[in-house]
């Protein structure tokens, strides 16, 4: 599915080394989609009979929203069928609920937890110790992505894929550097050496980092240097998706001359009569400024588009949704990253 | 869809005199550090001394107003001879404001111990609520200047418009939270033996920091306590400043779904604490210059395209229907909200084709916020 771009640099598509990858993270700027393109892979990725478990790591409830039910709990909970018999699991993690969890399974302190909750000191302790959130965050991660099946498929993992709604873009690399989250905390211990294999988890073919932007200037800026910062610690990146394209419409050459502010407008005038619509000087003359703005808007966004050839990441695209976003162009964003190869 | 909101007029507002501060909220990446420079532009160019307090602008953006580096104090804009006032930006540099305020609070002496803490760069970047508090610390640095006729406030992106507000407070009630005190109380903390819950639940702490980073974290606690007395008086005396006459709120939005709800929790908030609404920007609109409907446009496109699959007339039909439908939904997003606030006042801003990247991009936008299109 790997296919280039009319220009013949950055490939676009999913590469074959992601059917790998089980553990998916879905980052961006906000305001560019990325949990709605989080729970669009999820169900992507749950197509063919598959069980995909959807993950929001900040507390907002972005899961529920989108799939229109109330507030999630801190358990599982199936909240979708995908084509061909597949299921979506969704979890919204909450902070202080995996910390009493963790307390409780690596040092049996259990009651030691709910006593802090009651004095704030959960909020203390990962405010002086932000890193201590990101290691409870990423171990549980790791928990469910490792987690195999007791039962009928002994052996067999649980879920076939995770997709983790991730930070923005501005805090990505922090949130899965968990060596250095770790050096923040008591030496030694169980903390410790769980946070070694999630580390290792985060550096294999297994994780793949993904970076939802849209083409204009601030949410590029900011993809291009999260992807500095990702390659820098090492970590695997899976694909830019491009969010909201708009097509061009115009033939290239129209294009250029149209985002000059050159549209041939007898060639307008007379298609519109061909097609039987008149139109008032006023409409006429709107329309061809629209169809500039159009022009110009593309144009620049191709300009923006150049940044992303240089960092050389796969990529995928996705289109403007003019109705805007429901349950519904869930699975049509879905159908739309199995097209361009996600699987 | 029969509720027709009142027009927002901003070219009144940044010409009023007696106004002397406008802060830009709404919900992350709407445009508001764009707009909050924008109307900053045109105030000058009524003749006032201006002075725009951005949070984190993009790159062009602050290229185009030359505030590319983290100043911390305001740099005056070079505008053309015949702008009668002046334009002056900053970066809110965020870590160094906080360093400023310990220092003014602590006393040379503890402030270099507080500096030098460990904790402390963690605490001044990771703190919930410290870039909305030093973004109104500056607010009220610059008020206290007297220099300025109107400060233009842009607030940090959050996904949530009402943490400008409410993060101040937040922060200050994590320094009254029960652990907190329990750390500077005299002679108890980490050393003395505890029991019962509390006991429980340092001994949790401990296990998990570490003993040794625990007992530094209480004689941080300690140092600092003494200069948030400070803070919060302070969060609090400026958070009053903004419901003083000569304010007022301007809510910038996109006419996207969750944009416009943010927008409708603080229009409501506003009006619970009485702090002055001027009205909703609506940015990045896509309203249609020309009458044609989006069904008919696609239709006779497709007709077109029949014969000549690479009309331009096709082209701009099927450009038109787009963007008819783009602002089919715009506007019903918009009554939506009229619906549930039919007094605020909205101006629409139709979206750019191009990024911002020189002071002539700001004035056309300025030009659609203030209405004053046929003047540019």
């Amino acid at each position: 599915m790997v296919a280039s771009t009319p220009n013949g640099s950055t490939s676009i598509g999913w590469p074959s080394r992601l059917t790998k990858a089980r553990l998916h993270f879905v980052s961006g700027k906000g305001g560019t989609g990325k949990s709605t393109i989080a729970a669009s892979l999820a169900l992507a990725l749950a197509a063919g009979g598959r069980k995909v478990l959807l993950v929001e790591v900040e507390g907002r409830q972005g899961i529920a929203q989108l799939f229109d039910v109330p507030p999630l709990p801190y358990e599982e909970v199936k909240i979708a069928t995908a084509e061909g018999g597949g299921q979506v699991n969704a979890l919204a993690i909450d902070t202080e609920a995996a910390f009493l969890e963790y307390l409780d399974m690596f040092y049996n302190l259990g009651l030691a937890g709910r006593a802090m909750r009651r004095i704030g000191a959960v909020e203390f302790a990962t405010t002086i110790a932000p890193g201590l959130r990101d290691v409870l965050l990423t171990g549980k991660v790791k928990e469910v992505v490792t987690r195999t099946a007791k039962e009928a498929r002994p052996k067999h993992s649980v879920y076939d894929a995770v997709v983790v709604d991730s930070p923005p873009t501005g805090r990505i690399a922090r949130f899965l550097d968990v060596t250095k989250a770790v050096s923040d905390l008591a030496k030694g211990g169980p903390v410790h050496s769980q946070a070694e294999g999630v580390v290792n988890l985060l550096h294999s073919d297994l994780t793949a980092i993904h970076l939802v932007t849209l083409l204009e200037a601030l949410p590029i800026q900011e993809t291009v240097e999260a992807i500095q910062e990702l390659r820098e610690m090492d970590l695997p990146i899976g694909s830019v998706i491009v969010n909201r394209t708009i097509p061009a419409y115009l033939a290239p050459d129209d294009l250029a001359k149209a985002a000059e502010g050159d549209v041939d407008a007898d060639a307008v005038r007379s298609g519109l009569a061909t097609a039987g619509i008149t139109l008032s000087d006023a409409d006429f003359a709107g329309l061809l400024t629209e169809t500039i703005q159009h022009a110009t808007r593309v144009a620049a966004r191709a300009e923006s588009a150049e940044q992303l050839v240089e960092i050389d990441v796969p990529r995928l695209q996705l289109p403007t949704l003019t109705d805007g976003v429901d349950l519904g162009s869930l699975y049509e964003l879905a159908e739309e990253l199995a097209r361009q190869g996600v699987r | 869809m029969s509720t027709t909101p009142p027009a927002l007029d901003m070219a009144a507002i940044l010409r009023d005199t007696s106004n002397r501060v406008v802060v830009c909220c709404g919900a992350g990446g709407v445009g508001k550090t764009t707009t909050a420079a924008a109307m900053a532009l045109r105030a000058a160019e009524y003749g006032r001394t201006v002075v725009v307090l951005t949070i984190d602008p993009a790159r062009r953006l602050a290229q185009a107003l030359g505030i590319q580096s983290l100043g911390n104090t305001p740099q005056r804009v070079p505008l053309g001879p015949e702008v009668t006032g002046e334009l002056h930006a900053m970066m809110l540099d965020m870590r160094r404001t906080f360093d400023e305020m310990v220092i003014q609070y602590s006393g040379t002496e503890r402030a270099d111990a507080i500096l030098e803490n460990q904790f402390y760069q963690t605490v001044a970047t990771s703190l919930a609520g410290t870039q909305e508090y030093m973004a109104m610390e500056k607010l009220g640095q610059l008020l206290g200047e007297d220099k300025w006729d109107l400060i233009v406030v842009d607030t940090p992106p959050s996904r949530n418009a009402l943490d400008f507000l409410d993060a101040p407070k937040r922060l200050g009630s994590f320094m009254d939270s029960r652990l907190w005190r329990l750390l500077l109380a005299p002679g108890r903390g980490i050393g003395r033996l505890v029991t019962g819950a509390v006991g429980l639940a340092m001994k949790g702490m401990s296990t998990v920091l570490g003993s040794q980073m625990l007992s530094d974290a209480a004689g941080f606690v300690q140092s600092l306590d003494a200069t948030f007395g400070g803070f919060r008086e302070k969060a609090d005396r400026t958070y009053e400043l903004l419901k003083r006459r000569g304010t007022q709120f301007v809510v910038v939005s996109a006419a996207e779904p969750d944009a416009l709800r943010e927008a409708s929790f603080f229009v409501d908030r506003l009006a619970g604490e009485r702090m002055p609404l001027a009205g909703l920007i609506l940015n990045r609109t896509h309203p249609t210059l020309c009458e044609l409907h989006a069904e008919k446009a696609a239709e006779a496109a497709e007709e077109l395209e029949k014969t000549d699959p690479t009309s331009v007339a096709a082209a701009a039909l099927r450009i038109h229907a787009d963007r008819a439908s783009t602002a089919k939904r715009e506007v019903r997003l918009l009554s939506r909200f009229t619906g549930a606030n039919p007094h605020v006042a909205i101006v629409g801003v139709p979206s750019l084709p191009f990024d911002v990247s020189d002071l002539e991009a700001l004035q056309a936008i300025a030009d659609q916020i203030t209405g004053e299109t046929e003047a540019a």
